[in-house]
């Protein structure tokens, strides 16, 4: 390893060749500003177009400024990180960022969560001294993701999230100098292109360029409607990083303060998606055992890997990228979905409510689920099983509106029946968590004995890529995990060439899985808050005292009265799915 | 955006340049060049086939294509109208002609005309400064063009 000494603000600094002034400084606790600059170890995201010319610090010697994310350190170099001259540009590369930029941050959706403005304020930008032309773009609102490129700074992050991180490759730089602009092929809507809505983009997003479609106008709209009964479930990601919305530290686990402040909402019934989690697990490991059971017994046509299908943004991504593989993941709902179809069968019959007369809301970590509750799939007579999806961000939004003090409210429990679940269902919100839960189960009915043990550190993680075999007593099963898109199409790929050696792979969107969702608290840059996010799943995992999904009486009773058996006829039509190629094909 | 079809011969040699540029994403610029040869212009169509052969996003085509002003979305007239802006050309009025050529035919720079019949571009220097002010309307050079030529200039393809 060469090694490199030289001195930033007067300190000896001593490190590796090819580190950057930035991160050198960094190590000796110099934090120099950034702006269109983010690094997420672990996540294969890394963004320094050098772009900003925020991060610039004088080198003696050289003629110029340099800007510290993209300069190397050299031996001997004295870096200034903080002289008259870097101050004076940095304001000045602020200004002129700032020229080009609404001022419109009083009502902006960002306001109090954006780089730019906290920037604006570290800098102490008091005026803005360059006057001149403005551009202006045509607004474009998906059904989860809204883009307001007036605010756009071309920082170039989403484009490293979608094109890099995610694969997904809707967004790109267009045009030239003044006019240049990130925008999906032919300037469509992100509705009309290949974009999954998986909301990473909107995640890295340091300006209000790039925000959630926000539904918690609609949401008080339908619990302020005597006519209507409201029933909202919660992710299991959601409870891991509300309270960071409050200022909480990052994984502590607010469940109950959740519950309580949905309540306090005005919602008629507060359930929990966990209970539709331990539901799709019932459906998912019997599609599993029984593709398994069918292949052991020499069936040569069934599709093996069987893949998740939790995932909206994962859904979105093969129906455009892979179509050839659409009958390979499992076709369980999602949570969300399950969730939806049944408050609007079994429990609207409990209440005796007509389908018309129930709303149901979801609150989850996602973008992607906006759009989910919107295919026309998973609606009857077009109205829709879930009919309003906010984010994490929206719930705490509509918490503050309702002035609650979120830190003092009591703990509450979840109402009953779809309130009730396992620790199964709980770590759905992390990476490794759906196929770990669907193993709990799979492995006492494939082999009708108890499990030796509920955890299986083996599957967990944070690599982008993870792989187990499991020991069906005798039975070697082996078990992917992949998170991020970008990983997910590796697996994919393995499986089209053949290569894939896998029984059932697990495949989420958002780096770490739902806790790293598009929906979730900003992170600002900080994957240990995504870390302490994993952390506090498994906390609650384990404080449970029910952790096997067909462990739920709830469930069992589910069946019993309504479903009959899982993937029995009832099942099929309520809580299975199909997807659709929606690849675009060229004419010709 | 309408959808056009494209000729299927013209797709296969298109399919057969971007073969030989081995389908790889680093050689997309010149991928679309020769599109642009092929099709006179480059349409959406057109984008996606090369994304697809090229293995890249279409996003990132679209990017490169309106980055680089030599491509074009629009197609080109059927005579297509260039006005020299080279330094002895611009000194020598090319700007009053060009304005002349956009008032007659109510169009910008890089615009075709409704009919399909012209299309004005500006290009830097065809190295026949003797003639300054130089425009070509297809492969017919005129020389030494003045703004009182130009209404001359479009009678004769009419």
């Amino acid at each position: 390893m060469e090694i490199v000494q030289l001195t930033i603000d007067n300190k000896k600094v001593v490190v590796e060749k090819g580190t950057t002034i930035l991160e050198a400084a960094k190590n000796i606790g110099v934090d120099i500003p950034t702006l269109c600059y983010m690094k997420l170890d672990d996540m294969n995201f890394e963004n320094k177009p050098g772009g900003c010319r925020v991060c610039v610090v004088e080198v003696e010697g050289r003629r110029n400024l340099a800007p510290a994310c993209k300069t190397e350190c050299t031996e001997g170099m004295q870096i200034n990180t903080h002289s008259v001259r870097v101050v004076n540009a940095r304001r000045t590369v602020m200004e002129l960022i700032l020229s080009d930029h609404p001022f419109d941050c009083l009502v902006c959706a960002k306001s109090g969560d954006c780089d730019l403005q906290s920037l604006a304020q570290k800098l102490g930008i008091r005026e803005v001294r360059y006057q001149g032309e403005k551009n202006t773009y045509k607004s474009d609102e998906s059904p989860a993701i809204v883009r307001e490129m007036e605010k756009c700074i071309m920082c170039r992050r989403c484009e490293t999230a979608c094109n890099e991180v995610q694969t997904v490759g809707v967004l790109s730089a267009i045009n030239r100098g003044f006019e240049s602009v990130v925008a999906p092929a032919f300037e469509m809507d992100l509705d009309h292109s290949a974009c999954t809505f998986c909301g990473q983009c909107v995640a890295v997003c340091p300006t209000g360029a790039l925000t959630q479609r926000d539904s918690s106008a609609k949401v008080m709209d339908a619990i302020v409607d005597p006519t209507k009964t409201v029933i909202v479930q919660t992710a299991p990601a959601v409870r891991a990083a509300l309270g960071e919305e409050f200022g909480m530290e990052a994984g502590t686990l607010v469940t109950g303060k959740m519950v309580s402040a949905l309540r306090k909402l005005g919602f008629d019934h507060v359930f929990d998606t966990d209970f539709a989690a331990d539901l799709t697990i019932m459906e998912e490991s019997t599609e599993l055992l029984g593709r398994l059971n069918a292949h052991l017994n020499g069936d040569k046509d069934v599709k093996l890997p069987i893949l998740t299908s939790c995932c909206p943004g994962w859904v979105n991504f093969f129906e455009h990228q892979f179509p050839d593989m659409i009958d390979i993941p499992s076709t369980a709902k999602s949570p969300q979905q399950m969730f939806g179809a049944i408050a609007k069968t079994y429990f609207a019959d409990q209440l005796k409510k007509e389908r018309k007369d129930v709303v149901v809301v979801s609150v989850m970590p996602c973008l992607a689920k906006k759009y989910e509750c919107s295919r026309d799939e998973f609606k009857v007579d077009g109205d829709p099983d879930v009919n309003l999806s906010i984010s994490t961000r929206e719930l705490a939004q509509m918490i503050r509106n309702a002035n609650l003090n979120f830190e003092a409210l009591e703990e509450d429990d979840f109402d009953q029946p779809m309130g009730e679940s396992t620790g199964a269902a709980v770590i759905f919100g992390t990476t490794g968590g759906v196929i770990e839960a669907a193993v709990r189960t799979a492995y006492e009915v494939q082999t009708k004995k108890p499990l030796p043990k509920v955890d299986f550190e083996e599957l967990r993680g944070f690599e982008g890529i993870r792989s187990a075999t499991i020991d069906f007593d005798g039975l070697p099963i082996n078990i992917g995990i992949a998170h991020g898109l970008g990983n997910a199409r590796k697996l994919l790929e393995d499986i089209r060439a053949g290569k894939s050696q896998f029984h059932a792979i697990e495949i989420m969107a958002c780096p770490g899985g739902c806790i790293g969702g598009g929906g979730q608290p900003y992170h600002h840059g900080d994957v240990e808050i995504l870390k302490k996010r994993q952390r506090a799943i498994y906390e609650e995992d384990r404080g449970k005292v029910l952790r096997k999904s067909h462990e739920n009486p709830f469930i069992a009773k589910l069946y019993e009265e309504f479903l009959g058996e899982p993937c029995g006829h009832k099942s099929h039509e309520l809580l299975h799915t199909h997807y659709y190629d929606k690849k675009k094909k060229v004419e010709i | 955006m309408a959808n056009i079809k494209l000729p299927a011969a013209k797709v296969e040699e298109l399919k057969g340049v971007c073969k030989r540029l081995g389908n790889e994403g680093g050689e997309l610029i010149n991928a679309l060049h020769a599109a642009q040869e092929l099709f006179g212009y480059l349409p959406a169509e057109v984008q996606e086939l090369v994304a697809s052969e090229m293995n890249v996003s279409v996003a990132h085509v679209y990017g490169v294509v309106t980055f680089y002003s030599f491509f074009s979305m629009i197609p080109k007239g059927e005579h297509p109208i260039s006005i020299c802006m080279g330094t002895a050309c611009y000194v020598r009025g090319a700007e009053k002609v060009l304005d002349e050529f956009k008032r007659h035919l109510n169009v910008k720079v890089g615009e075709t005309t409704q009919d399909g019949k012209f299309s004005i571009s500006c290009l830097r220097c065809v190295g026949a400064c003797g003639l300054a002010p130089v425009v070509t309307v297809g492969e017919k050079v005129y020389g030494r063009v003045a703004a009182e030529d130009v209404k001359g200039i479009l009678e004769e393809y009419r």
